[in-house]
């Protein structure tokens, strides 16, 4: 069986262009201010928790590829320079590097364009737009910008796709066809993007940015976390409904966890012994020194199978939707990101992300300490929002 | 669990082929298909499923639909709720299970190639915000089938299974990507079998795209002639079904062909240009020889990407001649292109299921309108319909954005 460790993180969301504003925010718990989105034909704009403006023009937007690019192309570039940051740091840059991009809803904004311009009168519809529009973009100006990019790919899919994307990466890594690998998930918002969550989920406020993992194989590369599991992908279909996905991902995920509170245990010692409540059959018992990270929003109805399959659990938790907003696969990396950061700043001994994802699959995962690497990546903090 | 995993096989299984389906402008199934490329034919007809008044280019390789689609598992809503490219995916990957033999099973991966998804249905979707921001009708529903994710879950309904979905959209190398992921998956396991393959439909973004691009021919789609000016578009499917050798003999399954070699990096060169020496190209043809074990030498014939463009189709020559060497001046080589146009996420698997029939039946798909072939071709290009001995098939596709795919499939005889 093959390690895999976390090298780097990478986030740029509503709260800001870096981890650390990611975990300031899950931090103070409190949901980030919404601005309007017009939409066109309406009085009343929708609401959109928008990513703000870099206090200072990133660097990197001088590079030629990035020209003319959309801002999932400049979340995408950002998270990926933060999460590799260490990895750089730590040696030169000939290493090969895989890179994952994950998205749900993709470069909607140049697509929009470009179609409104279609409609309009085809002749003048610009062709510098058209190439933006494309999934594989992001992916395409990334590896650029980084240069030693060995072997790229893009997945589309439901936010739970994210981890598809990390099981991808860590083949990579397992085949020795890469060095390290970025795992991103991006998205971009737009008007016709929040029109749709609108119908889809109303009480849901949409967002954009990003998150990144740089998986590596080494583990004087580690950060401080590694990757303990991920679950099978829980397809749904006329077998399978959501509720049944997430428990089984619940049950595939407890399963994987057995050892974990011995782990614990060992690494903390007897403070980390696991809170006394009884668990139902393929449960275990949860421990203060283990957190949750779920993908919980603010929508009784799309919530109802992640609540379900989560009901009993008594540890610390923490959903990044209710306070970033609904950002969909770079939402779901920024679950991982603070799980991953959670754990790296020594607060937890180990966290699961819980993704149940919309429209096809739940999986989870879970990211341990691994004390055999250094963390470079949090000074720490208080647990903040982290419901007990 | 996906992880952690036992460690990867050190010796990797075999993975054949004994599925295959196709839809494409030139029919729908093997043997049309087989009957169209043999021949040389060309599908191409004027654009009827969007207006196409002010745009450069008129024509495209549509596919004809059946009027009513086989009988699934689909309920009636469900299938009211296909559009063009879910249908044309549902079609393939039928033929593909139904060939294969398979029977439901719970743990089946299924890895699909897409630049497009349901964008017919986005379309609609912006047009009715647009035009009509108070109807709601139908909205809800183009939100939803319009993720590829969900054209494919389709699929699994359809045909009765289940396991995880992988949608991989490396731009036009995304076929060739899908089928070489799930060669990776069997390969070094986990999975013993997977479905794989590629669909998109025609669509007025798209169209207008490329025509914007003025990538899009006036004329002749004519791949590697001196004189192309530019590509066609056309939409189809194709899925593959590929299992381990043997999984394959333990069931006495018909296998149609051997996949042997899978190459892809990614061209940092330019989002939509290729390097002008095809770098990215050659290093992945011989990454997917190495794997294979073959040269340039065992190699009976290179389907190539070939859209006709001016610059994809230089490089690429470059490419083949400097990969090949001396045995580029017999290697024979065509664009499939030439005949359906560029199925952008389906290309890669409609031309490794091409491969696959020119492997089963001993033919080279001609170009059958070029007429001058470009001087930087150092190879021959197959122009005339011919019976040929085929034991191993290399297969090309490159993306916007850089991803650049190989795959090399093998006789199974």
């Amino acid at each position: 069986m093959s390690r895999v460790f976390v090298a780097g993180l990478g986030a740029v969301s509503s709260a800001g262009w870096n981890v650390v504003a990611l975990r300031e925010a899950l931090d103070k718990g409190d949901p980030l201010p919404t601005q309007p989105m017009e939409r066109p034909g309406w009085a009343r704009p929708l609401q959109a928790r928008l990513v703000p403006n870099p206090s200072v023009r990133p660097e990197f937007l001088a590079h030629p590829r990035l020209r003319r690019t959309s801002p999932i192309t400049h979340y995408a570039v950002a998270t990926a320079l933060e999460a590799i940051a260490g990895l750089r740091a730590a040696r030169d840059s000939k290493h090969r590097l895989g890179l994952v991009v994950c998205l749900q809803s993709g470069c909607v904004n140049y697509s929009c364009r470009f179609y409104d311009e279609t409609l309009k009168d085809p002749a003048t519809a610009s062709p510098l737009l058209f190439p933006e529009t494309v999934y594989a973009a992001p992916a395409s100006h990334v590896a650029a910008v980084l240069e030693h990019v060995s072997l790229a790919s893009t997945l589309v899919g439901d936010p739970a796709s994210f981890l598809q994307g990390i099981a991808v990466g860590v083949q990579w890594l397992e085949e020795h066809r890469v060095d390290a690998c970025l795992v991103i998930g991006a998205e971009e918002t737009n008007w016709i993007l929040a029109d749709a969550l609108w119908h889809l989920e109303r009480p849901a406020v949409i967002t954009g940015g990003a998150g990144a993992l740089c998986l590596c194989r080494e583990p004087e590369l580690s950060a401080g976390v590694e990757l303990a599991a991920i679950t099978d992908a829980h397809t749904y279909s006329s077998g399978l409904d959501r509720m049944q996905a997430a428990r089984a991902m619940r049950g595939q995920l407890d399963q994987s966890n057995l050892l974990e509170p011995v782990r614990a245990e060992l690494l903390l010692g007897p403070a980390a012994r696991f809170t006394p409540k009884a668990f139902g059959a393929g449960c275990r018992p949860a421990t203060s020194q283990e957190l949750l990270c779920d993908g919980l929003g603010n929508n009784p109805r799309a919530d109802a199978p992640e609540l379900a399959a989560w009901c009993d659990w008594t540890g610390p938790r923490i959903s990044p939707k209710r306070i970033l907003g609904e950002g969909l696969m770079a939402a779901a990396a920024w679950q991982c990101v603070a799980a991953c950061d959670a754990v790296a700043s020594g607060r937890f001994v180990s966290a699961n992300v819980s993704l149940v994802g919309s429209n096809q699959q739940a999986m989870g995962a879970r990211f341990a300490r691994d004390d055999s690497g250094i963390s470079h990546l949090s000074a720490g903090g208080s647990p903040g929002n982290i419901r007990p | 669990m996906l992880f952690p995993t036992t460690s990867p096989s050190q010796t990797p299984s075999r993975v054949v082929i004994t599925g295959a389906g196709i839809i494409t402008a030139l029919g729908l199934g093997w043997k049309p298909n087989a009957e169209g490329f043999r021949t040389g034919r060309t599908a191409f007809r004027p654009v009827s499923l969007f207006d196409v008044s002010r745009q450069r280019a008129k024509s495209a390789a549509e596919a004809d639909l059946p009027a009513a689609l086989p009988s699934t598992n689909l309920s009636a809503r469900q299938i009211a709720r296909l559009d063009r490219a879910a249908s044309l995916l549902l079609l393939a990957t039928q033929e593909a299970w139904q060939q294969s033999g398979w029977e439901p099973a719970e743990n089946l991966p299924l890895i699909l190639g897409t630049t497009a998804g349901g964008m017919s249905l986005g379309e609609a979707y912006f047009r009715q915000a647009v035009q009509m921001p108070h109807r709601h009708r139908c909205q809800p529903t183009r939100a939803v089938h319009y993720q590829p994710q969900v054209q494919a879950r389709m699929v699994l309904d359809a045909l009765g299974f289940n396991g995880p979905i992988t949608i991989v959209s490396n731009a036009c190398a995304s076929g060739a990507n899908a089928i070489g992921h799930a060669w990776e998956l069997i390969r070094y396991g986990p999975a013993e079998r997977a479905l794989a393959g590629g669909y998109d439909a025609l669509s007025e973004l798209v169209f207008s795209g490329f025509d914007a691009l003025q990538a899009l021919s006036t004329t002749i789609c004519r791949p590697f002639d001196a004189r192309r000016d530019g590509l066609a578009l056309g939409e189809g499917a194709a899925v593959v079904a590929l299992e381990t050798l043997e999984s394959a003999r333990s069931r006495n399954a018909d296998i149609l062909g051997e996949l042997v070699g899978y190459g892809t990096s990614i061209d940092q060169h330019h989002l939509t240009q290729p390097h002008p020496h095809g770098d990215t190209t050659m290093m992945v043809m011989r990454q997917a020889c190495e794997i294979a074990d073959v040269t340039p030498g065992n190699v009976d014939y290179v389907n190539a990407h070939g859209t006709g463009t001016v610059l994809n189709d230089s490089s690429e020559a470059l490419a083949i001649n400097e990969w090949a060497g001396r045995r580029a001046a017999t290697l024979p080589v065509s664009s499939t292109k030439a005949s359906i146009g560029h199925l952008l996420g389906a290309a890669g698997a409609v031309e490794a299921v091409v491969c696959l029939m020119t492997l089963r039946e001993q033919w080279l798909p001609p170009e059958t309108l070029l007429e001058t072939p470009d001087p930087a071709c150092q190879f021959p290009i197959v122009q005339q319909p011919r019976d040929a001995h085929v034991n191993v098939a290399l297969s090309n596709s490159f993306g916007f954005g850089g991803v650049n795919a190989s795959l090399i499939l093998r006789r199974w005889a």
